[in-house]
Formats: structure tokens, sequence, C-alpha cells
């Protein structure tokens, strides 16, 4: 067919599937839209910043990159970290500032770990064309089964207890997952629906069993609705700082990241996930049933926020209380991830890694000055939302990426040409 | 007339004329450029070059509203009607005759669409709801509506593909009435027949270039064929007569019940043997899509018995029918056929990627998913793309080869070609007719179901009508296309005559 595309659109399909017009998104902008994205939601939140308090953006956006310890991965030869963010009177020495920007970027890195982890449960869904938003919910249950396997369970060795929590916890987000992937396939509920209700389910079920007098509650300090800590043997190994340092948890993310994209695009089970999320008509069709792979999509996704509340618990807090569930949106901050990342291992690790320093570098411990706390406690949570936003908009942005192409079309009025 | 606009590719420097009381055919394949052309003209595209002049005059139309204004009148292949109103409102739609500047003036409205159409013989009530009417109807309201807007030009887009044979004439009658009254007429298809029956000129796009303008006198089918194409076409399949073995596909009673829980099969039988083509004639809408549904176990039938070979397949899914020997190619190839986000070697091995060698416990082999889709491509002519190229990117044809390819070198034994040509041009048609035959010869059981005529009576040894969910009619290959038209409408059903 000898037509240009300025002349004549090529007979664009309108995607169908979530995932499908992901995809389109996806070819769309390449690497650029989520960059985009990203600065635009900073810029957005310096405006906010701005206006609400008066500080410079600028000052703030210095403040959060020294707060996250990413300042701490630039070589002494090539600058004084302090000068980031001109914290000369904090730290007599630039060595001490290093060893806080080493503490900083351990904690940004322990952060890092649970995104990915919430993230891929957000993407995995999403592939086979599900949106699911229950990433909070499989999070809780891991992290209930963790503190129970992890707490009650003693006297195995490491090499067994670890692996033992992990299992337990992953297969306890993969079974809350599940629900609402059989509730899809068999009597078609929407996941959207079904997940946000088993959000509350696992919420409720948690600040039951952390309650006073509950049965998950502390033998030792009976007056606060706290787990009691798991077993040294259910700890993971501690491989990077002493204060609260960085856990082989961080190894976990990172293999499940690997897995994720062996999983999609080396199995076959990853092909019938692809194919009903990008057409399920198509894959019926094929011979692939779509119900099979909307349960199967949903435990998956599970699986991986089953074990990011595993990691978490066993990496760094080693018990769980109502007050964390109540303020926790790890899982909620997954679907941020999942969507600026698009959906793909590499995109996840770097906006994981990006909403970890967020997270990390707003933290009111670090940012102290110049915004007050308040503030800079919600920053994480305006760029996520933002991000949320732009992405949801997706199909305004392949509207503009078509207008854009019809731009191209030269609107020149015809002129003579003698005849 | 003239108009004269070279594009840049989509219409490259393309000349055409419409002399007053003409009826001029654009002939030419899909993607020639016949509807960039006739868009440009109908204010839907800007020509980047060249002029449009109308009665010596030059215009420029900058918007169909332009259009109409200056006496364009188009009706599209699909229609643009609006269902639940009636004829006479749907005409008048945009320019209705008001009362007192508000109200419609809906009995002046109806007087002016049935002088209308008491004039050109259009015998169209136009108080009937829209919905209510026939295809060939509504066509006509389209055409009564634009001659309402005052259109002398008047261009009809692929009118015949949604007609039958006897809509067809019926149109063709209109049309001539039309044109003893002075309208031009711009007939845009790719079917030579009509072309030869109705055009006293014809003007033949490729690529985007005119390659000529013929008069009717001395054009044949094969003369335009050749002109379309830019080489010879065996337009008549070249087979040998059907040598039928073994009944390998059986049906008997078969009802199915479609989505909207409405009996849609009715009781229908009939067994396709090993080394024939049966073709299934019908109006779209009879039946035909839960039929095949049925047959390739996408829909679980009411009642009755399907077998292939030897074995019940009636209650297995689409899987198990792969598994069995049934081959399928699909009505709709974007929608069903194909994963258009897929590369093409991953939409090749949609029906085997679980089997060995394209994966092994679990695990694919891209190396051996890609290379056996290489050769494959390459048997089956699939150009414009390699293994790893997405199958959006491809055109209509080559995505349709790509899902012969894959039906076929699933040797199946049983294989259910659904409208496998529909939308393809000359020379995608022609390959994939003769692979149909080709694979008749190699003893499989052919079940071409098809709404065209032409294609039916050129593959099939032995015809089906379906009419509302039922066999109404069997015959041999050499029944005339009248016959075959009357039995699809219902005209042969026992009773129909009571």
């Amino acid at each position: 067919m000898s037509v240009t595309p300025a002349a004549q659109p090529p007979p664009q399909q309108e995607p169908t599937t979530l995932a499908a017009r992901f995809a389109l998104y996806q070819r769309a902008g390449g690497v650029i839209t989520p960059l985009l994205t990203t600065l635009l939601a900073l810029f957005i939140a310096g405006l906010v910043v701005r206006f609400t308090t008066g500080a410079s953006p600028l000052d703030t956006g210095r403040a959060i990159l020294d707060g996250s310890g990413l300042t701490w991965l630039i070589p002494e030869s090539v600058m004084d970290i302090r000068s980031v963010a001109g914290t000369y009177d904090d730290w007599p020495s630039e060595a001490e500032a290093r060893l806080n920007a080493e503490i900083n970027l351990q904690q940004t890195l322990i952060f890092t770990t649970t995104l990915i982890l919430t993230g891929l449960a957000v993407a995995f869904a999403f592939r086979c064309g599900l949106f699911n938003i229950g990433g909070q919910g499989q999070f809780f249950v891991g992290a209930i089964v963790a503190v129970a396997v992890g707490a009650e369970v003693s006297g195995v060795g490491r090499v067994l207890h670890v692996p033992l929590v992990l299992l337990c916890a992953a297969l306890a987000g993969a079974v809350w997952a599940g629900i609402a992937g059989i509730l899809r396939a068999t009597v078609g509920a929407h996941e959207v629906i079904t997940t946000i209700m088993l959000n509350w389910i696992a919420y409720w079920i948690g600040s039951y069993l952390f309650s006073l007098g509950g049965p998950l509650q502390s033998d030792r300090s009976r007056q606060v609705p706290i787990s009691n800590d798991v077993q040294e043997s259910a700890k993971l190994h501690v491989f990077w700082g002493d204060f609260q340092g960085l856990h082989v948890g961080f190894f976990i993310a990172i293999a499940a990241l690997v897995a994720f994209y062996l999983i999609l695009n080396r199995t076959t089970l990853g092909y019938g996930v692809r194919a009903v999320g990008y057409n399920p008509e198509a894959a019926r069709y094929g011979g692939i049933s779509v119900s099979r792979n909307y349960f199967l999509a949903m435990a998956i996704s599970g699986l991986f926020a089953g074990l990011a509340g595993a990691v978490d618990i066993m990496g760094w807090q080693y018990r769980y209380g109502q007050i964390d569930i109540q303020q926790s949106d790890i899982g909620f901050a997954g679907i941020a991830v999942a969507l600026l990342g698009r959906n793909t291992s590499i995109g996840i690790f770097f906006s994981a890694l990006l909403f970890g320093a967020l997270l990390t570098g707003s933290n009111t411990r670090n940012l102290a000055l110049p915004i007050e706390p308040e503030l800079a406690g919600n920053m994480t949570l305006i760029v996520q939302g933002l991000v949320v936003l732009f992405v949801a908009a997706d199909l305004v942005i392949l509207y503009l990426w078509r207008f854009r192409k019809r731009l191209g079309l030269p609107r020149r009025e015809p002129k003579a040409v003698g005849s | 007339m003239t108009k004269r606009f070279p594009g840049v590719l989509a219409n490259d420097r393309i000349d055409f004329d419409l002399g007053r009381g003409e009826v001029h055919a654009l002939l030419g394949e899909n993607g020639a450029g016949k509807s960039t052309l006739m868009n440009v003209l109908y204010g839907l595209y800007h020509p980047d070059e060249g002029e449009i002049r109308i009665n010596g005059k030059s215009v420029s139309i900058g918007s169909p509203k332009e259009a109409i204004e200056h006496g364009i009148g188009m009706v599209h292949q699909h229609f643009m009607l609006v269902p639940v109103m009636t004829v006479a409102e749907n005409i008048v739609l945009a320019s209705e005759p008001r009362q007192g500047g508000v109200f419609l003036d809906y009995g002046s409205a109806m007087e002016r669409v049935r002088r209308l159409s008491d004039s050109f013989n259009f015998a169209i009530d136009p108080d009937a709801k829209v919905e209510s009417i026939t295809v060939g109807q509504q066509q006509r309201v389209e055409i009564l509506k634009a001659l309402y807007r005052g259109a002398d030009i008047l261009i009809l887009d692929e009118p015949t593909a949604v007609l039958t044979p006897q809509e067809a004439d019926e149109l063709f009658g209109i049309l001539g009435t039309l044109q003893r009254e002075g309208m031009s007429i711009i007939f845009i298809t790719h079917k030579l027949r009509e072309v030869l029956e109705i055009a006293e000129r014809i003007t033949v796009l490729r690529r985007g270039k005119k390659i000529e303008t013929v008069p009717r006198e001395g054009s044949t089918q094969d003369t335009l064929a050749r002109l379309m194409v830019g080489r010879e076409v065996l337009l008549r399949v070249d087979k040998t007569a059907a040598a039928p073995a073994e009944p390998l596909l059986t049906v008997e009673n078969l009802s199915v019940v479609d989505e909207r829980g409405l009996e849609a099969v009715r009781g229908v039988s009939f067994e396709v043997r090993a080394g024939e083509i049966v073709g299934l004639a019908g109006i779209d809408g009879n039946g035909q899509t839960e039929l095949i549904d049925a047959l390739t176990g996408l829909m679980a039938p009411e009642g009755g018995l399907v077998r292939v070979g030897d074995r019940d397949v009636t209650t297995e899914n689409a899987h198990q029918h792969l598994e069995h020997g049934v081959g399928h190619i699909p009505e709709d190839r974007q929608r069903r056929g194909l994963v258009l986000d897929f590369t093409l070697a991953e939409n090749l091995a949609l029906h085997d990627y679980r089997k060995s060698p394209n994966s092994y416990f679990g695990w694919l082999r891209p190396g051996r998913i890609v290379s056996a889709a290489k050769s494959l491509l390459k048997e089956f002519d699939v150009r414009g793309g390699g293994p790893q190229t997405r199958a959006s990117s491809l055109s209509g044809g080559n995505q349709q080869k790509v899902v012969v390819a894959r039906e076929v070198s699933r040797d199946p034994r049983v294989l259910i070609a659904a409208q496998p040509t529909r939308g393809l041009d000359v020379g995608a048609i022609e390959f994939v007719h003769r692979r149909l035959v080709e694979e008749r010869d190699e003893g499989r059981a052919v079940l071409l179901i098809s709404l065209e005529i032409d294609e039916i009576l050129s593959l099939a040894d032995r015809i089906l009508v379906i009419y509302e969910g039922q066999i109404v009619g069997e015959y041999g290959p050499d029944v005339t296309e009248q016959a075959l038209g009357i039995a699809m409408t219902g005209g042969t059903r026992e009773g129909a005559a009571a």
C-alpha cells in the first residue's frame, strides 16, 4: 500500500483492552513519555511547594535529593556532596555527610525493594488486561502471614525458616488475589471492585489480629496493639549498614524482576497471559482459556505482593501492628510504580527507585528545611498521584500523539497548476 | 468538470473527470487510493497539490458541508442513518423544514420525501422506521438524502458490498434512472463484473496512480483485472472435479442459541467429505457466525451433534477442536484471527505454543518458533515483515496469509474458512482461492462460508444455502446466481408461498 502516513492515517485498530492500549501507548512514546511524566509531576509538585509555603522548589528538590542518599553515588573526586543541598552547617566534614548519605541510601533501597514487588503485583495483572488494585490487601496478608510464621514458628534453622516464611506469605498473597481472579473468571465480577473489597477485609483482619488481646498480639507488651518480633532465624541477612541496613530482600526483588520477565516472555504461561491481555477473543479462538489465565495472572500478582509483605517484615520491620496497617500505602504506591514503569521489568526497577528516593528524601527527618514537615511528608503522595493521573490519561496522550501526526498533514489550500 | 490534484503518494497526480449524466467507475485494489481520492472530493482530506473544478469553475472544498453546497453527495459503505428515526426524519436531518422556526414540520418533510422518492421510483415509505427496512432500502434512503440536499454529483463507495444480487440489480436500475435525469455518478468498487454492467467509463487506479481511463466498450473482466493488478490474473479458479471420499465433518440436527438467547441455528444437518469444498451461501446474519462458533468449539450448541471423522466433538472446547483436526480461518482476522500486538512468529504459534518443539516443559523456545515462522512466511509469500514484525503493521492481505498459513500448516482434517477473502485485493484473493483448492486436493474437507456469491460459485463443489438458521437448499456447482439469490432471501423455503 503506497500511502504516506501524512496523507492517510494507517488503519489504526482501536485498542480494546487495557493491555493493548498500553502496548500502543508504550510504542507511541517509548522511554520519552515516562521521563516527561516524571518531570512534569515533579514540576507541578514544585509549584505546589512554591505556592503553599513560598519555599524555593529548587531548594526543596535539592534537599530531597540529598535526603534520598543518592548523592552517595557521586564519587568523592567529582564534588563535595554537601554542596548538593548546602548542608555545610550540618556536617563538619564531607566524610560525615557521606556516612549520613550512605544510611539514607540504604533506606531508599529498602523502600525500593518493597516498591519493586508491589509494582510487579500490579504489572503482571496488567499484562493480562486486569487492573489489580488489591496490591495493598495482598501486601497485608503477606505481612500478617510472615509475622505469624516468623514469630510463632520456632526451633527451625534459618536455612529452613526464611524460605518457609517467604513461601507461606507469597502463597497467602496469591490466594488473596486469586479470590478476585476466580470471581472474575467465573461470575465476571470486576477485579477493580473485588480487589478493593479484599483490601478492606485484609485491613480489618489485620487490625483484629494485632488488637489488644488479639491472636497475634505481643505476649510481652500487652498494652500495645502490635505483634511479637519474628524469630532471629526468620530475619533476612543485612549486608550493608549497621543501623537498619539494607537486607538481602533487595536481591529477592531483583530476582523477582528477572522472574517477571522470564515468565512473561519465555514461558507458555506468559504467552497465554499476554495473548489474553492483548486480545481475549483471539486467545479464545486460539484455544487458550481466558478464565484460567485471569485466575493465574491474579494469583501470580498476589504472589509478588505477598512477597513484598514478607520481605518488609523479615528485612527491617520484624513486627507488625495496628498502626502499621493504618499507615501503610506501599501497596497503592505499586500502582504508580507499575504505571510509570510501563509494566516492564526495567521500567519498574527505575520507577521503584524514584519513588523509594522520594519517600526517603521527603522524610521529615531528612527534610526539616527548607519546608515544613507536613508538606514534605506528602511530597511523594503528590508526585505519586500526579503520575497516576497522567498515565491514566493515556487516552489524552494518545489523542495528542495522533493529533501531532494529523498536524503533519499540510493544510494548504489547493492551488491551481493550470490545466 | 475537471479535477486535478497531484498528491504525494496516496494519490499521485491523478486526473479524473466526470461528465454530466455519466456513470464513471473508479476501480482499484484496496489501498489503490480510490477512497482517498473521493475523500478529497468530499472535503474530508485536503489535496496537497492540484485543483478541483466543478462546471469549469475552480472550487476549494474544505469540509463535507462545502461539498454538499457544491452539489456533491456521498453514500458511504457504512450507512450514516439513525435507526430509530423514520425515513423522512433521517432524510431531512440537519436541514429540517420548520414550523415557526422551531418545530419540525413533519408533514411537509414527509410530503417532500414522498415526492422525491416517487419521482425516481424508489418505492420507499417515508414513514417507516429505518431499523425496520432492508439494507437495500436503507441504501436508497442514503441516496435520497443526498438528492434532498440538492446533489447532482453522487459518490457511491462500494455500494454493492452489502447487497444481495437482486438488491444490486435494483440499485443499478435506480442509478440508470438518476443518470437519465442528468445526475453524474462516481461508482467506487473493486468488482469487475459490476463495472462492466453499469459504468460508461472506467478509471483504474493502482498504487495511488491513475493507470488508465477506458470506455466500457471493448473492456473485459480480464483486461480490467490486468490494469488493476498490473499483471495477468487468474480470475477463474483452476480446479479439477472434486473426488469426495469419506465424510470428515458431520453435522446432525444442530441448534445454536446466540448471545441474546435466540435460536440462531435451527436444526442444521450436513456433511463435508474429504476432498471437497462445500460452500455455505447466505446473507449476513442468518446464523453463519453461530454455526461457525459451534463447529469450532467457541460456543456450545444447544442440541444436535458435530462429528470430526469418527469423533463426537459436540461438547468439546476450542482447544480440543484444534487438537482433533479442525482448522478455522475466522471471519474477522483482526478481532479474532490475530493478536495484533504479537509478532508474526508468536501469532503463527497461537495454537501450538504449548507443544513440542515450540516449548519444552512450559518454557518457550523462541528460536524454534522463529525459525518455523520464517519458513512458513516464505512458503505463504507473506510480505511486509519477518517473524519479529508485529502483526498490526501488515496489510490486510498479508495478515490473512499469516492466518491461512497457520491454519493450513497444522494439517487439519477439516478446514473451516469463513469469509476468507473479505477485504482482500485481487492478488490476495487469487492466492487464498488457489490455496483452498490445493487443500481440497490434499484430501481435506473444506467448508467455505461466504457472503460473496461469486466466491461460492467459483470454489464450491457443493453449495448449501442458509436462511434464518436453516439450510434451505443444496445445489451443484453449476447452479445459477439467480437461483442462489432467491434461496438466500428465503424464496424456496417450504411454506414461503403460503
